[in-house]
């Protein structure tokens, strides 16, 4: 997707002044802030689509298939998941299960963004939901609520410039780690690339006693169950683990109150 | 990695699609209607739950050494964790975590 073309979704629909200077220099206004707001997201969003076009052809897969994860998934947890999962050989069903558990999250964020973007004609909250990515949902919930009062277009317009320093590059990175990954040696352990991005994923997000105990559950349970299944056990874990966490943050908040 | 070519895109398809639904799910489907509080509860927990039961086998049973336990790499997964919760920032999470991994193996070696 060439950035030049990505303001053309945030015009204004059916409303025709079009031309009008005021409204377009408001609408690339609200694009390049965007644009600058997330461009610091290229030092993350470019080592790590390299990691994982490098992941992705040492676990066996060809460009084709390494850049079919990244154009339609665009979501680098659930690939990295569903690339390991697949690595173990597990069941196509639980490769597919434990990889939409990890996007899960994506429907909270379309939650969120509702109440800003529902106006919007389908064609476009297709095209936004296609870029919902991290990144560009925490810049846009952060501009809506900072500026309240911005058009349906100048949301629109700060979401796509929220967009383009991140998800062209996702998939340029991925390339290029899928061509590169070949010439990297085996000594450099590029095995554990992969455990390490999680790591380094998972790390930030342990904020509160809830989530460590979340996790410390997760790892409990997936160890212990190690020996069904390849996906079964993680599944379960999984379940087990966002009890775990829903039922400490009550009983947290029911200490307090 | 024992899958068809077919089988192959077909895990790429339906995450692709599946992906998406989840996307556009409110936006597109539910509409401006609150989440229920116990539902975002849950929601709050998934990625911290499935990732780390993801990896800690691959902590402990490593696939490149056939399974056997390796110093260097529970290591460099502590490191990185530990990077982590330091600097509350991925890219030197991994940067760090890559470090002690290449200090375990071309260091203690």
């Amino acid at each position: 997707m060439p950035p030049t073309s990505t303001p053309q979704f945030a015009s204004p629909q059916g409303t025709p002044p079009q031309g009008t200077p005021p409204r377009t220099a408001s609408l690339w206004a609200a694009y390049w802030r965007g644009v600058r707001q997330s461009l610091p997201f290229l030092l993350v969003i470019i080592p790590f689509g390299l990691l994982f076009g490098v992941a992705g052809t040492e676990a066996g897969f060809n460009l084709a298939e390494v850049m079919g994860f990244s154009i339609l998934v665009i979501g680098g947890a659930s690939q990295f998941t569903a690339v390991q999962l697949m690595t173990d050989n597990a069941p196509v069903i639980m490769v597919l299960l434990t990889s939409l558990a990890v996007n899960l999250r994506l429907a909270m964020y379309s939650a969120a963004l509702s109440p800003h973007l529902g106006a919007a004609p389908v064609w476009q909250k297709a095209l936004v939901s296609y870029f919902m990515v991290d990144q560009s949902y925490a810049m846009a919930a952060q501009d809506y609520e900072a500026r309240p009062h911005q058009t349906l277009g100048e949301k629109l317009a700060y979401y796509a410039g929220a967009c383009t320093p991140v998800c062209p590059q996702w998939y340029f990175s991925t390339w290029a780690g899928a061509v590169l990954g070949k010439a990297i040696p085996p000594a450099f352990a590029l095995d554990f690339a992969v455990p390490i991005t999680f790591l380094a994923m998972l790390a930030p997000m342990l904020r509160t006693p809830a989530h460590v105990a979340a996790a410390l559950v997760s790892v409990g349970v997936a160890l212990a169950l190690a020996f069904l299944p390849s996906g079964l056990g993680l599944l379960i874990a999984a379940a087990c683990a966002m009890m775990t966490g829903a039922n400490v943050e009550l009983w947290m908040q029911r200490r307090q109150a | 990695m024992s899958y068809s070519t077919a089988e192959i895109w077909t895990v790429i398809v339906l995450l692709g699609v599946g992906t998406f639904f989840l996307r556009f799910s409110f936006l597109g489907m539910i509409g401006n209607r609150p989440l229920p509080e116990w539902v975002l509860r849950y929601l709050r927990y998934t990625p911290v739950a499935v990732l780390p039961g993801l990896v800690a086998p691959l902590v402990i049973w490593p696939s490149a050494t056939g399974g056997a336990f390796d110093l260097a790499r529970l290591l460099a997964a502590l490191a990185t964790i530990g990077f982590g919760l330091a600097t509350r920032n991925t890219l030197a999470a991994i940067i760090g975590g890559l470090a002690v991994l290449y200090l375990g193996i071309f260091g203690l070696s």
